[in-house]
């Protein structure tokens, strides 16, 4: 058995992999669905979901039940190819470019196989990021086009312009940082933001460091978080699913399961500019402060442990008896996770850096809920003209001024 | 079989079968799809050679910028199915035999070179993108920047074209 083990573990090791992280990443899609309802609800001086679960915890469960169930019709008339291909290729564009995301800085061996926190180590990560994003635009192009519909042709139609008009930008955005890194590979640019004492002025963001060759990406990540945000079609930049002029854009004709893709989809590719934007710019896994503080690697209990007290006391003052039973439980399991962090030094060690990953990766999709409980959408005009003359040029700059300073660093 | 081989061929398959379809096909979506297939077949096949950042770029530029313009423009001009027409008599008694001459051609040709194409397999090397980049802006600087800028004249005769329709 171990014998077989060891043969095939190359093979084995990135399967499991990839089902624990697909998931993972499937199960945080379905209570960030959650999350932006509460946080939208809040916003607006509403409660949110409330009814199926404490403070609707099980809501997603609700709805995933409700997407499996619910009748699929086929419109008429429609490319039946385009139509059941479409969702499938957005889904799987969506959680394949999870696969070359680093998670955290270790390497471990499991029989004989080394491998790492993610997926896929590839030395152009970053190129493959931007190969997926540049896919991503058929699936809803063509979902948009085959649903035989005008409201679901035009979102696909501008969506395609849109994608097309805010791909320069976003690519033009990382240049910078692949100046200063020399390398396309994620872990590496990472890597080159670890400076020591510096903390978090040695990220990207601020661009400090022990060789004096960083140069602040305040410019470059202004750009790439827009031009993302446009990308992957969220307020103020979905045009493509206005729903006060297209209905629902180009998932319209879309029912069940379909939807729950699209959907999934959505808020997968959510994911993967976060951590983009924290691998790039925010400095992947690395503490924002200097690497002498040891004793902030007690943060996570700190965090941990009072809020899953507060769980417990606030719990047990729920209405109903089944909320009573889970909150206190689930800030029973919290609060022992802070205790049990304590007590393992090397556990604790283990955890830092993807509890800061995770950290900064929620930072930024509680951002994105944030905008989109405040914004309001662009008129079509206003977001071509924001994409190719402002953007665009604000991007160039970046380039033009990063590459200048290193020269002249350099000399 | 090993890994790779195995890989090679359902890369091969794919490719050959795409470029079938984007002849078969009777809408110009779906043959534009097609065409994409076989770009991204094409991306693994290059991969396989060691060759990763031709393989980035070649789904970057052909399977994401140009095909996304072309499917962007059929979708615009709303281009319906194509009718199928009875072959002509030129394409029966010129094309056919004018098609498997020239596949003969290619097939011998291969044949007889096959010992120089056998070092092209995959051999797990990996160029790097540094050693790509240092060839193409130090060694063919100036073949390089002359190709940019015929692109870019392509493009201003392609905007002037355009322009004198109004």
């Amino acid at each position: 058995m171990s014998d077989f083990l060891t043969q095939y573990a190359f093979l084995i090791v990135p399967i499991v992999k990839v089902v624990v992280l697909v998931l993972i990443v499937l199960t945080v899609d379905a209570y960030l669905t959650w999350l932006e309802r509460k946080v939208i609800a809040h916003i607006q001086a509403r409660w949110g979901p409330y009814r199926v679960g404490p403070h609707g915890l099980l809501q997603p469960l609700a709805d995933g039940v409700k997407f499996i169930l619910k009748e699929d019709p086929l419109p008429a008339n429609v490319d039946k190819a385009g139509y059941f291909i479409a969702p499938f290729i957005t889904l799987m564009l969506a959680l394949t470019s999870l696969a070359v995301i680093p998670f955290g800085p270790q390497h471990f061996t499991i029989f004989g196989y080394e491998t790492h926190v993610g997926i896929a180590d590839v030395n152009i990560s970053l190129l493959v990021l931007f190969a997926i994003t540049a896919l991503g635009v058929y699936g809803v192009a063509l979902a948009g086009w085959a649903s035989n519909n005008k409201y679901s042709l035009l979102g696909g139609l501008r969506s395609s312009a849109q994608m097309i008009s805010y791909e320069l930008a976003l690519t033009l955005s990382v240049v910078g940082v692949l100046l200063i890194a020399g390398d396309f590979s994620l872990r590496s640019i990472i890597d080159h933001q670890e400076n020591g004492n510096l903390g978090l002025l040695g990220w990207n963001l601020f661009g400090f460091s022990k060789d004096g060759i960083g140069f602040t990406q305040i410019i470059g990540f202004f750009c790439f978080f827009l031009a993302a945000i446009a990308e992957t079609n969220r307020i103020p930049f979905d045009l493509p699913e206005a729903e006060s002029e297209l209905v629902a854009g180009y998932h319209t004709e879309y029912a069940s399961m379909k939807f729950a893709m699209f959907f999934i989809a959505e808020y997968t590719s959510m994911i993967t500019v976060s951590c983009l934007a924290t691998v790039l710019f925010f400095g992947g896994w690395l503490s924002p402060f200097p690497a002498s503080w040891t004793f902030t690697h007690y943060l996570p209990s700190l965090l941990l442990i009072p809020s899953g007290v507060w769980l417990v006391f606030d719990g047990i003052r729920y209405e109903t008896i089944f909320g009573r039973i889970m909150l206190p439980g689930v800030g029973a399991v919290l609060a022992l996770l802070g205790v049990a962090l304590v007590l393992f030094p090397v556990v604790n060690e283990a955890i830092q850096g993807p509890f800061w990953f995770f950290a900064k990766v929620f930072a930024f999709l509680f951002f994105y809920i944030w905008m989109r409980g405040t914004l309001p959408r662009f008129r079509y005009d206003q977001l071509m003209s924001f994409g190719w003359k402002f953007l665009l040029p604000v991007a160039i700059a970046n380039v033009v001024l990063t590459s200048a300073f290193i020269l002249w660093r350099m000399h | 079989m090993t890994g790779p081989v195995i890989i090679f061929f359902v890369l091969a398959a794919l490719a050959v079968l795409g470029a079938v379809s984007l002849i078969l096909q009777r809408h110009p979506i779906h043959s534009a799809l097609s065409l994409i297939v076989v770009m991204v077949a094409l991306a693994g096949l290059y991969l396989l050679m060691g060759a990763e950042f031709v393989a980035a770029v070649q789904i970057i530029v052909y399977g994401g910028a140009i095909m996304v313009l072309f499917v962007f423009v059929i979708m615009l001009l709303n281009a319906g199915e194509e009718e199928r027409t009875n072959f002509s008599k030129l394409a029966t008694y010129a094309g056919i035999p004018l098609a498997v001459a020239t596949a003969g051609l290619i097939a011998a040709a291969i044949v007889r070179s096959s010992a120089g194409l056998s070092s092209a397999g995959p051999n797990g090397t990996l160029t790097s993108t540094k050693t790509l980049s240092m060839l193409l802006f130090r060694e063919f600087v100036y073949p390089f920047e002359l190709t940019s800028f015929l692109i870019l004249v392509a493009i201003l005769g392609a905007i002037v074209l355009a322009q004198r329709e109004n």
